[in-house]
């Protein structure tokens, strides 16, 4: 670099070094169009000198709606004007992420015509993310992005936005419709999520088997995920063909020995060991399957999920703020999800925890963090669950637990009367509600 | 950091126009407020900044939002206790707009 040409973010260059690439290259480009992300990169620049962030949180909501907009001020808009007032718009993504181009073509228009031109796909939730506009043009922005069919996302105490794995649209391994299932549940709870009233946020996130790609136990309250409860499918010739690609060990070592109950076998194609002519093959003892996809994603041609398909639902999962991660554990462990009555069994099932939770819970607290401090029994009397040996927090790891009789668990209980939970009145009170005998 | 001036007083505001002593509020800086916002003030209206001001003044902090519809649905019935009429009355939402005309200190945005 030329001496005249000392560079005005020397600690921000450090990030261009090696071999990754980094947001502050996109950044320096698109500063030649846009004055204001100059002035963000040399904000950003003084945080990293003063190890001091220089943005001021405030609220800016469009009409009707109680967020979506993450608005911040910055605190030495003197010096950087262009950033005075820069906020970032969430938008609901479609489903599953899938775009047309001329879709993106209008975010583009629209973040180039009204704030910085920063596009984020996507933030941690799932939304879309525009971020810089000022006070003026975020609600002009929000006005055309709804003129053309886009809504705004969620954001503060309430639904957040929803998303979800690409599902059938594109992947093999999906047991159910994540797509329909998240424009289903978003159209059915707008108002949660557009006019926050919950203790603290709610995520839901739907993946289409226990691959999760959606990252939901871990990243939501709510993950759905596909699963199955009948035998894994084996196609025999195709396991035949990946033997005599990959060999027999390849099997033994990346397949059998890492399956976490030990249910899978690779039967001998050698006589006398091959009992009847037929060898080669995988023999799956299905009842100790925890459904980890290992061998499936291994051997996809080979094997794949069952047929008799559902979800597994569960509850309580949430990342890093205030206390630590938890991972959602499971409250359904199986129920089908395709005639409108399973997705009115569904909603009502939420709409249950949502009563119970918000009636219950504190200011900001988490579903997960209320069923810790209350109870999973407590907890499972006031939405109307039986208790089930199938509510698991993680699948078991060895096939020598086995349950006497299957209960079934039933959704459609009557939520116990008097839930034994610590009931905080406004009024300062604190009562323990009676245990009904 | 700005300020307003009303009937020979001058009141500080901080840069969202929010009250920042509430002891000085009284119902015609609320008034002022509430033009501010572009709102007209009717007794619904008040029902609300009243709750808010009774509450902070107990508590110290504005309420949660399904306090605020659950006092609403105990004291004018569930047609009115919910976010919906909170929204017809505040269409920038009661946590945000309620709360300014309350002359309560601005809420936390989203974290």
């Amino acid at each position: 670099m030329s001496k005249k040409e000392e560079s005005k973010t020397p600690l921000l260059d450090e990030l261009e070094e090696g071999p990754w690439p980094s947001f502050v290259t996109d950044l320096k480009n698109l500063a030649k169009k846009k004055p204001a992300v100059g002035q963000l990169l040399g904000q950003l620049e003084q945080s990293y000198e003063e190890r001091w962030d220089h943005w001021l949180g405030t609220v800016i909501n469009t009409p009707g709606y109680g967020g979506g907009i993450i608005a911040r001020y910055s605190d030495i808009g003197q010096k950087f004007p262009e950033i005075a007032q820069f906020h970032t718009i969430r938008i609901i993504e479609p489903a599953g992420w899938v775009y047309s181009t001329d879709a993106l073509r209008q975010l583009c228009d629209i973040s180039e015509k009204y704030s910085a031109g920063i596009l984020q796909f996507h933030g941690m939730t799932g939304d879309i993310l525009m971020l810089g506009s000022n006070n003026e043009k975020t609600l002009e922005a929000a006005e055309e992005l709804m003129e053309k069919g886009w809504d705004i996302g969620g954001s503060g105490n309430g639904l957040r936005t929803l998303s979800c794995c690409i599902g059938p649209a594109y992947c093999e391994m999906s047991c159910f419709d994540t797509l329909k299932t998240t424009k289903h549940l978003t159209d059915t709870f707008i108002s949660e999520l557009h006019r926050p009233e919950f203790p603290y946020k709610f995520k839901f996130k739907l993946s289409g088997c226990p691959n999760d790609c959606a990252s939901s136990i871990q990243r939501s309250d709510m993950p759905i995920i596909g699963t199955w409860r009948d035998e894994i499918q084996v196609n025999h010739d195709e396991v035949k063909k990946f033997i005599g690609a990959s060999g027999e060990e390849y099997v033994v070592d990346n397949v059998i020995t890492r399956c976490p109950t030990k249910c899978i076998t690779l039967k001998s194609p050698h006589p006398p060991f091959n009992k009847g002519g037929r060898g080669g093959i995988i023999e799956i003892d299905d009842k100790n399957c925890v459904k980890c996809m290992h061998c499936i994603n291994v051997m996809h041609k080979a094997l794949a999920p069952g047929k008799d398909r559902g979800v597994t639902i569960l509850l309580g999962g949430k990342r890093t703020l205030k206390i630590g991660d938890i991972m959602s554990s499971v409250i359904v462990p199986f129920m089908k999800l395709e005639t409108d009555e399973d997705y009115e069994k569904l909603v009502a099932l939420v709409r249950r925890i949502w009563e119970f939770w918000t009636e219950h819970g504190m200011d900001h607290e988490r579903v997960g963090e209320f069923i810790d401090r209350v109870g999973l029994g407590t907890f499972l009397d006031g939405i109307g669950l039986e208790p089930d040996p199938q509510m698991v927090r993680h699948p078991r790891t060895n096939p020598f637990i086995k349950f006497e009789k299957l209960a079934p668990p039933k959704i459609g209980g009557e939520p116990k009367a008097t839930p034994n939970v610590v009931d905080k009145e406004i009024e300062g009170k604190e009562t323990i509600t009676e245990i009904q005998k | 950091m700005g300020s307003f001036e009303l009937g020979g007083r001058t009141y500080q505001t901080d840069e969202d126009g929010y009250l920042v002593n509430i002891e000085e509020w009284s119902k015609e800086v609320g008034e002022y407020l509430a033009k501010e916002e572009g709102l007209e003030m009717t007794e619904s209206h008040w029902e609300v900044i009243n709750f808010l001001r009774e509450y902070y003044e107990e508590y110290k902090i504005a309420p949660m939002i399904k306090i605020l519809v659950k006092a609403i649905a105990k004291k004018l019935g569930p047609e009115k206790g919910n976010t919906k009429y909170l929204y017809d009355l505040y269409p920038e939402g009661p946590a945000k707009q309620a709360c300014k005309i309350a002359g309560l200190p601005k809420p936390t945005g989203c974290v």
